[in-house]
């Protein structure tokens, strides 16, 4: 088991690397890195005006050896004007010289600077990467339990009116894309002119003007039922229709087996069979799809967060792309990697405890 | 003129509708809850020794059931031929389902034909069989069809998708055209957006944008997967290893990161999308070419001459497709000749072409690993062991022997990765990447729409729900086809 971790953590390790080179080759594009100059300078930059922009700046360096820089393996770089003036990578303009480090890198924990925000990268992703971690387990906490309940009751009499109907709710469901549902949800639930809100708003049914808050901008400070809940369901709905399908295929495996049989020739209630025989061997191969949904949910946060306005990692993500913010996108990028990796690595492993069938010498 | 009301004077059968649609959920809801608990069935032996059963409370409620399910279906009928003979007089949808009149009499026809001779279309015949796959192929083919006649041959439209009438910016759906002229259309169906375009014409036009990407995308992720899938199933190895890594490392990826790196101005200046067309377009080629050299090496005098042929159609439509103004490749600084544009038979659109090569891009690794998967497990049977007893060659296995027996469930992962690249294309258009701006392909019409969503929410409820229908209807197909393809 351990030498199992061990190679699975090596390929995830080579695999986050080649990833983030990619990130690092695909954003450090000359084209990009024009754009990068010109609106951090300004618009009308002549030709040699960007690249020597770009150069003091240490960007028209070989790929490889800024991506060793950025890693924190190779000395990062340092630019002396003719005016005397110096600067590098790990250090602003004036710092003496005995105070200046030699490398800076991720390995160092230093993550660069957001040309966007302004700001340390680090602190920005943390900020945003807490905000999204409130939506991730409210949607976790609404959609497993309610997939799990979905699947378990069309699983365990397949066929019946019941499971038609639920299978065709979960095929519904994972039909559905985020911004069809969210807009859907806006225009019925939260909006003041159309939908149900102003009928039940006459009715005297609700207090505010909607039933729900069609802008979940509110909810990074303050998260209540009012404002959050539009943001959660809409995620939840499209990752819960998979995990249903999923648990109802198990489980109705599960109700074929020769044990089952037994029990219910033995005349055990069929509440019984269900929970205390069935329900048990049905759950594991729903743990593994959900571990793997997880990074599904990334892109449903992406969406949801632009639509809802709610100002997360998905949030943080489309602002770096669209801007071409290097170290930002490569900060983002490293995090829903590994947020992909772990998750692969977690269902592996949870798959081996929770399947006494298999066993990994 | 007067505004459109949603049904016009056919409202009088809105009544009925809701007491038949509600009797009917009614129903269905005490089935199931009947379902929950068990009952034993009545059964009475008769004076000649024969058992008849009653069917009890939950027969009689099925049976209820289906009687509501068909004076559902009875009142939907009545409803489509009431508008399509009043037209707008019977409202919006009057108006709109007049409009749709070519797209009705195709499906007609198609449904006429197909289930006439169902015995005798194999797979595709059997999925006349199945409701479920019924109602996915009905929604399905109202789409291609809608594609087909309003995106190229102009028949369902009202108005110019693009032109712009003064005084309809955001109006409600059913608005009268302000300023109508003699052979104008009188309405904006389903409302204006807010560039005051036709919302009814758009949705049309943006159906086409997706019935003509997101098949062809997927035709190509498969040919992709297939043609590095099998060989790395059924050779298993490094080969394995090296391809499994790298469509593992693409799948790590994060979609739209993907899509925002691949998807800008500044990537498409640099001819990046122009080489991965190069290559991935490349895929159909060598597979059609190892399919019929596999087959045909024993047969050299039709072998040559077929494959000449072949490669040839196939060559030219290659290098049409990737060579435009007579360049493969053309940045600022330096360009590769293509195919002379005397030779070039189409151009494609450099945003519809970034759209599709990434589109192709994202949807093959997974491809990959599904067909890998099913090399894996098919190699091991014993016709495969007999084809090697007889000395074919390793292609010609895969491509003989394996693949034929993996396609049931590759035509139903087609199906659903339709579905799934048209959920992709909407999702590039929410974010405005790709395709411009005015393109009115659904994803960007939502992109628009959803600024002013809680003023204005028709300019986006409409593709959505349309993206929705389409999506659903892939998906019920797909399940239709796997049932029917686990019959037999």
């Amino acid at each position: 088991m351990g030498i199992f971790i061990l190679r699975r953590l090596g390929v995830m390790l080579l695999t986050a690397l080649c990833l983030t080179f990619i990130v690092f080759w695909l954003t450090n594009l000359y084209p990009n890195l024009e754009k990068l100059a010109k609106t951090q300078g300004n618009f009308r930059m002549s030709d040699e005006a960007v690249s020597s922009y770009l150069g003091d700046r240490g960007y028209l360096q070989p790929m490889p050896v800024k991506f060793g820089q950025w890693l924190g393996v190779m000395p990062g770089w340092v630019t002396e004007k003719d005016d005397g003036k110096v600067f590098g990578r790990c250090f602003v303009e004036g710092t003496p010289e005995q105070e200046r480090p030699t490398f800076c890198g991720i390995i160092q924990g230093d993550w660069g600077f957001s040309t966007v925000f302004k700001d340390d990268v680090g602190a920005t992703v943390m900020t945003r990467l807490a905000l999204t971690g409130k939506l991730m387990l409210c949607v976790l906490l609404l959609m497993v339990p309610s997939a799990l309940i979905v699947g378990v009751l069309a699983g365990m009499r397949e066929g019946s009116k019941l499971d038609r109907s639920l299978s065709t709710f979960s095929i519904a469901t994972t039909a559905t894309p985020e911004y069809v549902s969210g807009v859907i949800f806006i225009a019925v639930l939260a909006s003041s002119k159309f939908g149900i809100s102003p009928v039940l708003a006459e009715w005297g049914w609700i207090d505010s003007k909607t039933l729900f808050l069609g802008s979940a901008t509110s909810a990074m400070a303050d998260a209540n039922f009012w404002n959050f809940f539009l943001p959660v369901l809409t995620i939840s709905l499209y990752g819960m229709g998979y995990i249903a399908r999923m648990t109802r295929a198990s489980m109705a495996e599960v109700m074929t087996a020769q044990y089952i049989r037994t029990a219910r020739l033995k005349g055990v209630k069929f509440s019984d069979i269900v929970l205390k025989h069935a329900l048990r061997n049905a759950l594991i191969a729903p743990f593994t799809v959900i571990m793997l949904q997880i990074p599904w949910l990334l892109n449903g946060v992406v969406i949801v967060e632009t639509l809802f306005n709610y100002k997360g990692f998905g949030w943080l993500l489309v602002q770096a792309a669209s801007n071409n913010d290097i170290e930002l996108l490569l900060a983002v990028s490293v995090v829903s990697v590994v947020v992909v990796l772990v998750t692969q690595l977690i269902s592996d492993i949870g798959y081996v405890y929770l399947n006494p069938r298999i066993r990994i010498s | 003129m007067e505004p459109l009301t949603w049904t016009g004077s056919l409202s009088g059968l809105n009544f009925i509708f809701i007491i038949v649609a509600g009797l009917l959920v009614l129903s269905v809801l005490a089935s199931i809850l009947v379902s929950l608990v068990p009952s034993s069935d009545a059964r009475a032996v008769g004076a000649d020794g024969s058992l008849a059963t009653d069917k009890g409370a939950a027969g009689f409620i099925n049976m209820l059931t289906g009687y509501l399910f068909y004076a559902f279906i009875a009142v939907v009928l009545a409803y489509l031929v009431g508008r399509v003979i009043m037209g707008t007089s019977a409202g919006i949808f009057g108006g709109m389902s007049r409009q749709f009149l070519p797209v009705w009499i195709a499906l007609i026809v198609t449904f006429a034909l197909s289930i006439t001779y169902k015995r005798r279309l194999g797979l595709y015949g059997k999925l006349f069989d199945s409701t479920v796959g019924m109602i996915g192929f009905a929604i399905v083919m109202f789409w291609v069809f809608t594609g087909i006649m309003g995106g190229v041959m102009d028949l369902l439209i009202t108005h110019d998708s693009l032109s712009q009438v003064s005084g309809m910016k955001n109006k409600l759906p059913g608005t009268p055209l302000s300023g109508a002229e003699d052979g104008d259309f009188g309405w904006f169906l389903l409302g204006g957006d807010n560039l005051a375009r036709d919302v009814f014409s758009r949705l049309i036009k943006g159906s086409w944008v997706v019935v003509q990407i997101a098949p062809m995308a997927t035709l190509f992720a498969f040919m992709v997967g297939i043609t590095l899938g099998l060989p790395a199933g059924y050779y298993g190895g490094r080969l394995d290893t090296v391809l499994s890594f790298l469509a593992n490392l693409i799948l790590a990826f994060p979609v739209i990161l993907l899509f925002y790196l691949l998807v800008t101005p500044e990537i498409v200046l640099t001819g990046i999308p122009n080489y991965m067309a190069v290559f991935l377009f490349i895929f159909p080629i060598i597979f059609v070419a190892i399919l019929l050299n596999s087959r045909f090496y024993t047969q050299p005098s039709l072998r040559t001459p077929l494959l000449i042929v072949v490669l040839g159609v196939l060559g030219w439509l290659y290098l049409s497709l990737i060579s435009s103004n007579g360049a493969i490749v053309d940045t600022g600084t330096y360009r590769i000749p293509g195919l002379p544009a005397v030779l070039d038979g189409f151009d494609i659109d450099g945003g519809i072409l970034v759209v599709f090569v990434s589109v192709v891009f994202v949807n093959s690794p997974t491809v990959f690993r599904i067909v890998r998967g099913l090399a894996l497990d098919i190699k091991t049977r014993d016709y495969v062991a007999a084809a090697q007893t007889r000395g074919e060659g390793p292609w010609y296995i895969m491509l003989w022997e394996i693949l034929p027996n993996a396609r049931g469930p590759l035509i139903v992962d087609f199906c659903l990765r339709i579905g799934y690249t048209t959920i992709l294309l909407g999702t590039l258009g929410f974010f405005g990447l790709g395709l411009e701006s005015e393109s009115p392909d659904w994803g960007s019409t939502i992109n628009a729409g959803r600024r002013l969503l809680s003023l204005y929410p028709h300019a986006a409820i409409a593709p959505a729900l349309a993206l929705l229908s389409l999506v659903l209807g892939l998906n019920l197909l797909a399940d239709g086809l796997r049932e029917e393809s686990l019959r037999d």
